[in-house]
């Protein structure tokens, strides 16, 4: 492992797959993080699902908006070309495919891409949010998580937790591995710097397909 | 359109009322009619909104006082307070995902018996409800909501009652005015007619019943 720590390769290597003029929506925790790591000359417009295209970084102190927000209530911007709406549009643009692109967190995705975000029964019902419309309805769905929970594998052959949804996601990102799911087939596209593919096999317990050739990421 | 003092506007509301309420993570929520809420002990309430804020903010204050029977909400996750009461068998919360939370109170307002939302399909949330397939494509039927009042906030509200709302105070609020029985409003600034432009006005002032005046 590098010097660099988990949540840091897993933003750095999603914020490679934004390509400018994407509408993007980014989920609480890591996927919040992807948006330090825009690369440059790429632009993109943030949704956040209360509202808002064009959400900016926190004001500085004592330039808050009390109606400025992100999704958790906390104080944001607006930049130049934001526009504002009611929550059936923001979720008309989540489920109507207008979305390119949404980074979600993870507890577990099985074999063939499918996720379980949302809820621990009995632990953490937190309720769903818009994860489940976000992953029914956005084009692309990207999972950035850890690779393993207090060293079990999240990647399973079968979700133990209930599923968000039953339309596959597209691409896990974790400190260890980015994997795809062509075919419905989970399949591994790039290691970590450092990290063995023999590695990324030990810590997943679905079946992996490793091509002859598998890069490491660029960060 | 009535304009009445705080305390008027909520003595409407009986016990036992179905109260959507604007708001998210008590961003654009009636403030002053949650507190004369829990001034005047209404309960047994239903509360359809997005979520319950936290502990002490906008719909936290009623769930904080236990005044909420019933919730109809797409997160809780940040108000602890809800979930002891919900563990603890106090209150019943329905978890509905947001978009389609949404579009149930659009259709109750907009007079259609329900929408069809792919969200959910194969999951939890499809338990109990029907299955219809459209050109080849499944989706659950997901029935409409009303209720009997609509808390509003506004950011600007004329003395005919026609609203505007800023940048994410907006969320739920147009929504839920076009799907209760009667609609109670509170605005950031009260403004003479003319001020908010035809095409600015985003919650037509035929549907507001009481704009509640500033204290």
């Amino acid at each position: 492992m590098t010097a660099m720590d988990a949540q840091t390769i897993i933003a750095k290597r999603i914020a490679q797959e934004l390509r400018s003029g994407m509408l993007v929506n980014l989920g609480i925790g890591i996927p919040t993080l992807v948006a330090n790591y825009v690369p440059s000359g790429i632009h993109v417009f943030f949704q956040s699902e209360n509202g808002l295209i064009g959400t900016g970084p926190m004001p500085e102190h004592g330039m808050e908006d009390p109606y400025l927000t992100d999704a958790g209530g906390r104080p944001v911007s607006a930049l130049p070309g934001a526009c504002a709406f009611d929550s059936a549009t923001s979720f008309g643009l989540i489920r109507g495919g207008h979305v390119d692109m949404t980074v979600l967190g993870g507890l577990e995705v099985d074999a063939q891409g499918r996720l379980a975000n949302w809820v621990i029964p009995g632990k953490m019902v937190p309720g769903m949010g818009g994860a489940m419309d976000l992953v029914s309805g956005a084009k692309r769905v990207v999972i950035a998580m850890q690779h393993t929970a207090k060293g079990k594998p999240k990647i399973l052959k079968k979700c133990t937790l209930p599923l968000t949804s039953v339309r596959p996601i597209d691409l896990v990102v974790s400190e260890m591995a980015v994997i795809a799911f062509p075919d419905g087939r989970a399949t591994l596209i790039e290691t970590a710097p450092g990290v063995t593919v023999a590695q990324v096999m030990a810590a997943t317990e679905a079946a992996l397909v490793v091509p002859g050739d598998v890069p490491a990421m660029r960060l | 359109m009535k304009t009445l003092p705080v305390a008027d506007a909520v003595a409407m509301i009986p016990d036992g009322a179905s109260l959507m309420i604007g708001g998210f993570m008590g961003v654009g929520s009636p403030e002053p009619v949650l507190d004369e809420i829990v001034r005047q002990g209404k309960h047994k309430l239903t509360v359809i909104a997005n979520d319950t804020a936290v502990p002490g903010r906008g719909i936290g204050k009623l769930v904080g006082a236990e005044l909420v029977a019933k919730t109809i909400a797409s997160h809780i996750g940040l108000n602890p307070e809800t979930q002891k009461q919900m563990i603890a068998g106090k209150m019943h919360v329905d978890l509905v995902p947001q978009g389609t939370l949404i579009e149930r109170i659009r259709a109750g307002g907009y007079g259609l018996g329900g929408v069809l939302t792919p969200t959910g399909v194969g999951t939890v949330v499809e338990e109990g409800k029907q299955r219809i397939e459209v050109n080849g494509k499944s989706y659950l039927l997901e029935t409409a909501l009303r209720a009997d009042f609509a808390l509003v906030h506004a950011f600007l509200a004329d003395y005919l009652g026609n609203l505007s709302y800023s940048l994410t105070g907006r969320n739920f609020n147009p929504v839920i005015a076009m799907a209760a029985d009667k609609v109670i409003v509170t605005a950031e600034h009260i403004v003479p007619v003319g001020v908010i432009a035809p095409d600015q006005v985003v919650t037509p002032g035929p549907l507001v019943d009481v704009l509640v005046a500033h204290g």
